[in-house]
């Protein structure tokens, strides 16, 4: 069985996969940040999508599908394609690389993003473990 | 999608004549005081002075540099408004001017918040020269910049693609009479820098044949440049060039496991950087080859003719690594820490530091095997104690 990228049984699934990953603990265990990803449309969506993650000491302590972005203020907003992040859950776009040319949009300190990237790739692991399905291409 | 960057590179003998066709009218030149005791400095003040500007000295950079170092240097820069930064030594001295240069135009800018993300906006104030006095780090051709966090006993990476320096000066007069335990272990620092350029998650056509070629010439000419020194010019020269094209080719790719454990070692046990990639490396590339995912040791063995075609993925580390070895024994250089003088007991007491400070190096998740906590225990311990890494 897989999950619709962008469902919310797909971000349960991602919250789970996160809470259940001793190496995530690990690495993340002084990590202290919340984060918005920004979904963009661009080959498989027809609207913009936002979901949530609060990442705290290497648990996700919640998660959101975002209605209303105003109503949150993440510590780090993270905004691409679903092309690309599609690329970076498939494991074929590195995410640093992603940010350092510039596909994926970063705000938020960058300094305590560098000292976490053993952490940032945990992340990525999760998402990859999770049976994710995408819509078709339009 | 990915990108390529280089400074102009004048390399060879007489290339430090450059500076003299150099249009400004202040240099910053960062140092150490060795350089200074040495002389490497004058000509280079002598040279910038005949352009016509004023030249100014920022002389205190040490071994490892801090983030309090750099914050002192960038208000010296900011007193005397230079338009050029001219980085002269090693490694250190070298990360300490880009840091610096980055310090003197975003004030605003904490060392430790450089990050490759977005813009700097640098170049308003100053460009940046770089004058290498060792042949290792490649620091003259790259953007990364290692500071040590003293508080926290760890080394930060950091950088962003725009402090890449604008000139690269490579002029082998500068490191004729380098001492030959120095000629040894930055000679290894670029043997790693080519290995793990040539073999880590973000190598690509462009630095490919950059790293090969630093690696193929480190082992014809870094036992020559160790034995013969002054002597030997050729060797000197050639090692200096292999160290120019190392950095350019994993600058523009990047490091992976050994630098994340050669920074640990570094940062906890005061060890010189080159001395600890380079003891690290064979042991790293074992354990590599001892996973899941796809490696480059079989073509990079073979492109430097330690193996045959047919051999497998995980022979061919083998004997790059035991190749890698024999390169360390000819120049006199330690195969583990224990050789190194480092004892079971002070090893004992560092291990937790160790191993937490090479799980945060960013270095760590480049490599095409990421370790667990435990496998960088076990890693650890085999570069202790001398056991290949076969786990």
């Amino acid at each position: 069985m897989s999950f619709l990228f962008g469902s919310q049984e797909w971000l349960e699934a991602y919250q789970q996969a996160i809470n259940s990953s001793p190496a995530y603990k690990r690495a993340a265990a002084t990590w202290e940040g919340d984060f918005c990803f920004v979904v963009v449309p661009e080959m498989m969506y027809d609207k913009p999508f936002i979901y949530y993650l609060d990442l705290w000491h290497g648990d996700c302590r919640s998660c959101a599908l975002v209605e209303e972005e105003s109503a949150y203020t993440p510590a780090y907003r993270l905004e691409t394609s679903d092309t690309n992040w599609r690329a970076v859950i498939e494991k074929r776009l590195d995410p640093l690389q992603g940010m350092m040319t510039r596909r994926i949009k970063l705000e938020g300190d960058m300094a305590k993003i560098m000292r976490a990237v053993p952490a940032a790739k945990e992340l990525v692991n999760c998402a990859a473990s999770v049976p994710t399905a995408f819509p078709p291409v339009r | 999608m990915w990108f390529f960057r280089s400074p102009e590179i004048v390399f060879g003998d007489g290339a430090l004549e450059r500076l003299s066709e150099i249009q400004g009218r202040c240099a910053l030149i960062v140092t150490d005081a060795n350089i200074m005791s040495l002389g490497l400095a004058e000509p280079v003040r002598r040279r910038l002075e005949a352009a016509g500007l004023t030249v100014r000295l920022f002389t205190e950079v040490e071994p490892d540099p801090s983030l309090d170092l750099v914050r002192r240097g960038a208000a010296i820069a900011r007193e005397c408004s230079p338009d050029w930064i001219v980085g002269l030594g090693g490694g250190s001295c070298l990360d300490a001017a880009k840091a610096i240069w980055i310090g003197y135009e975003r004030p605003d800018l904490e060392p430790d918040a450089i990050g490759p993300v977005g813009t700097l906006g640098l170049r308003q104030k100053a460009r940046l020269v770089a004058i290498p006095t060792t042949s290792g780090t490649g620091a003259e051709v790259t953007w990364p910049i290692v500071l040590t966090d003293a508080a926290e006993q760890r080394k930060v990476s950091v950088g962003h693609p725009e402090n890449t320096p604008d000139l690269a000066i490579v002029d082998p007069a500068l490191v004729r009479d380098l001492p030959p335990q120095i000629t040894a272990e930055t000679g290894l620092d670029v043997l790693t820098h080519a290995i793990e350029g040539y073999t880590c998650a973000w190598a690509n056509d462009f630095s490919d044949g950059l790293c090969l070629q630093a690696a193929r010439m480190v082992f014809e000419y870094l036992p020559r440049a160790y034995r013969h020194g002054a002597q030997d010019p050729l060797a000197r020269e050639k090692m200096h060039n292999a160290a120019t094209l190392a950095g350019l080719g994993f600058g523009n790719a990047m490091a992976a496991l050994a630098h994340a454990l050669g920074h640990a070692l570094g940062a906890v046990l005061h060890l010189p950087h080159g001395r600890m990639v380079g003891l690290c490396l064979p042991y790293t590339m074992e354990f590599t080859a001892g996973g899941d995912a796809p490696t480059r040791y079989q073509e990079l063995a073979r492109s430097l003719g330690f193996t045959g075609a047919a051999s497998p993925g995980d022979d061919a580390a083998t004997a790059l690594a035991a190749a890698i070895r024999d390169l360390a024994r000819s120049v006199d250089q330690p195969l583990c820490l224990r050789d190194a003088g480092f004892g079971d007991d002070a090893f004992a007491a560092a291990l937790d530091d160790l191993t937490a400070a090479a799980l945060m190096d960013s270095t760590i998740i480049l490599g095409p095997r990421y370790p667990s906590e435990e496998e960088v225990r076990q890693l650890l311990g085999c570069i202790h104690c001398g056991d290949p890494a076969t786990f």
